[in-house]
């Protein structure tokens, strides 16, 4: 006799289902965010759980900030020819030829915080009212108290004082013209879960996720790959390692954990017996103060 | 694996963070970066020992100023289950984050200082935990290190708890004297209370047995969304979308769809992974029926004879969530299930005191963070159930028109008019 139990991977599963479709049904213009990243691909499978076998009743848009590793650039294209949806490209680059922001410079200096106009011109350009985001609360303080239906004024800035309330499986999806919302179907997943997720749904991953042999470096305590978009300094000395990736964005500040996990068993295994927290060990964006990550969202990082 | 979602609610002193990080910590939750951080901060406001609150607090403002102000959820996993705690401040001005806290969760845990005995907010968050009918209770009787570990104090707190209980409407109430700070009856057994026959909180949140806890009686499908792909190969494809609300459905059932009341039999409960042979809450799925019926986002799937009531005169118990007072006659947009519809709030019966849930009969407004009954007339029909049969059909909220926000959150009572 059946007890009618769901197991916790699958009640999360229906939950980001139920939070999908009730975006579709009630926004006119959403758009699911894709990074290339673990979570952006699982946020796809989901969609496909949502919608299938209809299409997607949204397209999918990359944030590019031209620094993206090459790996992640072939499987967005891959899966997309996949899936047969439409994909939308806003680039970095072309809001900085346009004068829209200036790039930093300096050893330091990185395009994650510029990522914040593209993505906001590109919302207005489009007339998107609700852009779906891979974000986890368990990722990060700020990210703990944040809706999964996220209210963004007119100029894309999050209020965290001043939210919606949020009560049983009921979503606010009223905003006025000019604003959005940012949805987060994955807010109550953490990345244990996205990892049993990925193993018990066969979902395939860019290859950066799995140990291979890389040449890298150390900076700051971390370590970064090398390419064209993070010189060497001085002093710094290139090495081969064997590396995977815990997180996958912009090349300048995502850093590599050495690892020899070569499958995603290996990798659950990994992540159950971490002790620190995976932008902690990878994410330089989040180093700088006690609340980088409030500031930026406040003001429309993802 | 399956997942327990649990609320607590506290303030400064109380012990609730130090419990919440206990549990945290011992099922290696916490990470190192995570904790070299709070510890360095506590240090640089100068408090005497690292401050685990800091783990919670995820805003700016409430860093600064030490207090909780929202609700923040926390994580954790244990081979047996996933936790997700809705951990909510106590103070009387959040009630609307304790109830939002609260509406989500199988279990809430009651601190109790083992002290002072049971104070006035012990008493408010189990009366917010029986309101909105979150079914099992977790009364920590905690800093029993501070009392000798006396088995006498907890039982005398015990049946001072189990007396106050008998106007709640919690079915399973239990009693575990802890020590937060030291561990005892945390996670292991605690060697102090060697007169403690029952188990330590983790493994009580590990084996609470919550599946009866949902309604697999009444079959409720509140429809979310029609999928039709207008695509050559699925040309004829017409699903019903949506998160089963209550009961079991299976293909070859006979329906009926509110509004229209039209009949038919389920064809296919359909997943991307194929169709299954049942659907029961919280899962996600598309039906196919038999015939082709005028259905749409909004419409309730039930069994033919046994239907949700049908109504525009309702009664309810809300929680007010914003400045501006709610009085009679206030116009709102009322989300229910999937439905949508405008609701004016024709009488405000009464205030319920939630600390001591006597009601002021003579107060006919209710501010922000106040709970009281009202009677509401909706523009179009809701297909509900009482809160206390089923909590995701009897449950609404009201959004105001003007501002888009959220400005109440509301439980059906059985009484239609």
């Amino acid at each position: 006799m059946s007890t009618y139990e769901l197991s916790h991977l699958r009640a999360l599963e229906a939950e980001a289902i139920h939070i999908m479709r009730e975006v579709a049904a009630e926004r006119e213009r959403p758009v699911l965010l894709f990074s290339g990243g673990k979570d952006s691909i699982v946020m796809l499978r989901l969609a496909e759980k949502a919608f299938r076998p209809a299409r997607f009743p949204f397209p999918i848009m990359h944030v590019s900030t031209g620094h993206d590793f090459p790996e992640t650039m072939e499987f967005r294209d891959k899966t997309v020819e996949r899936l047969s949806e439409r994909l939308i490209v806003a680039s970095v680059q072309e809001s900085i030829d346009k004068g829209r922001v200036v790039e930093d410079s300096g050893p330091r200096a990185n395009r994650n915080r510029l990522q914040t106009t593209t993505l906001l011109d590109a919302i207005a350009e489009h007339r998107f009212d609700a852009a779906f985001g891979g974000a986890r609360r368990d990722e990060e303080r700020a990210r703990a108290k944040e809706r999964v239906f996220s209210h963004r004024d007119e100029f894309g800035q999050w209020d965290p004082k001043n939210q919606r309330p949020e009560l049983w499986s009921l979503y606010n999806g009223r905003i006025k013209p000019g604003e959005h919302l940012r949805i987060f179907p994955l807010s109550n997943w953490t990345e244990l879960d996205v990892w049993q997720y990925i193993d018990a749904e066969n979902i395939e991953l860019p290859s950066l996720y799995f140990a291979h042999e890389r040449e890298v470096f150390r900076r700051d305590g971390m370590l970064y790959a090398v390419s064209e978009h993070k010189p060497l300094q001085e002093g710094e000395e290139p090495f081969m390692c064997k590396v995977r990736f815990r997180t996958i964005g912009d090349m300048a500040v995502t850093g590599a954990v050495e690892s020899s996990a070569a499958t995603v068993e290996d990798i659950i295994a990994e992540v159950a017996a971490a002790r620190v927290t995976e932008r902690g060990a990878t994410r330089a964006d989040d180093r700088f103060s006690d609340a980088a990550m409030e500031d930026r969202k406040k003001e429309g990082y993802f | 694996m399956d997942l327990l979602r649990f609320s607590t609610a506290g303030s400064v002193d109380d012990g609730k963070s130090t419990l919440i990080g206990r549990l945290l910590y011992d099922t290696k939750t916490i990470f190192e970066d995570q904790l070299e951080h709070v510890e360095e901060t506590s240090r640089r406001r100068g408090d005497e020992r690292t401050n685990l609150a800091l783990l919670t607090d995820g805003l700016r403002a409430e860093r600064e100023q030490g207090i909780t102000i929202d609700v923040a959820y926390r994580y954790f996993a244990t081979p047996r289950r996933k936790f997700i705690i809705a951990d909510t401040p106590g103070h009387i001005q959040y009630t609307r984050n304790m109830v939002t806290g609260a509406s989500t969760a199988n279990l809430a845990i009651v601190l109790v200082d083992a002290r002072k005995g049971l104070l006035e907010q012990s008493r408010r968050h189990s009366f917010i935990a029986s309101l909105l009918r979150i079914p099992h209770l977790v009364v920590c009787i905690n800093k029993m290190d501070l009392v000798d570990f006396s088995e006498e104090r907890f039982e005398e707190l015990r049946a001072e708890f189990a007396a106050f209980a008998m106007k709640l409407e919690i079915p399973d109430i239990s009693f575990i004297p802890v020590s937060a700070l030291l561990g005892d009856n945390v996670v292991e057994h605690s060697e102090n209370m060697p007169w403690y026959e029952g188990t330590p909180l983790l493994y009580h949140l590990e084996n609470v047995h919550i599946a009866s806890d949902r309604n697999l009686i009444d079959v409720r499908f509140p429809v979310q969304w029609v999928v039709r792909p207008q695509s050559d190969e699925h040309h004829d494809y017409r699903g019903y979308a949506g998160m089963v609300a209550g009961g079991v459905l299976k293909p070859g059932d006979e329906i009926v769809a509110l509004p229209s009341g039209l009949t038919s039999k389920i064809a296919s409960i359909d997943t991307l992974d194929g169709p299954v042979d049942e659907a029961f809450p919280p899962m996600s799925v598309t039906l196919r029926l038999d015939d082709d019926l005028d259905i749409s986002r909004g419409d309730m799937i039930c069994r033919v004879h046994n239907k949700p009531t049908t109504g525009q005169d309702l009664e309810a118990m809300i929680c007010w969530m914003t400045d501006r007072p709610l009085t009679a006659r206030g116009m709102f947009a009322l989300k229910h299930t999937t439905n949508s519809v405008r609701a004016m709030v024709t009488d405000v019966q009464y205030r319920l005191d939630i600390n001591t849930l006597h009601r002021d009969d003579g107060v006919h407004e209710l501010g922000l963070n106040d709970m009281g009954r009202v009677t509401l007339r909706s523009t179009g029909p809701l297909f509900y159930d009482a809160y206390g049969r089923n909590r995701q059909t009897g449950s609404f909220i009201l959004i105001d028109e003007s501002t888009n926000r959220t400005v109440a959150g509301g439980m059906l009572l059985g009484i239609s008019g």
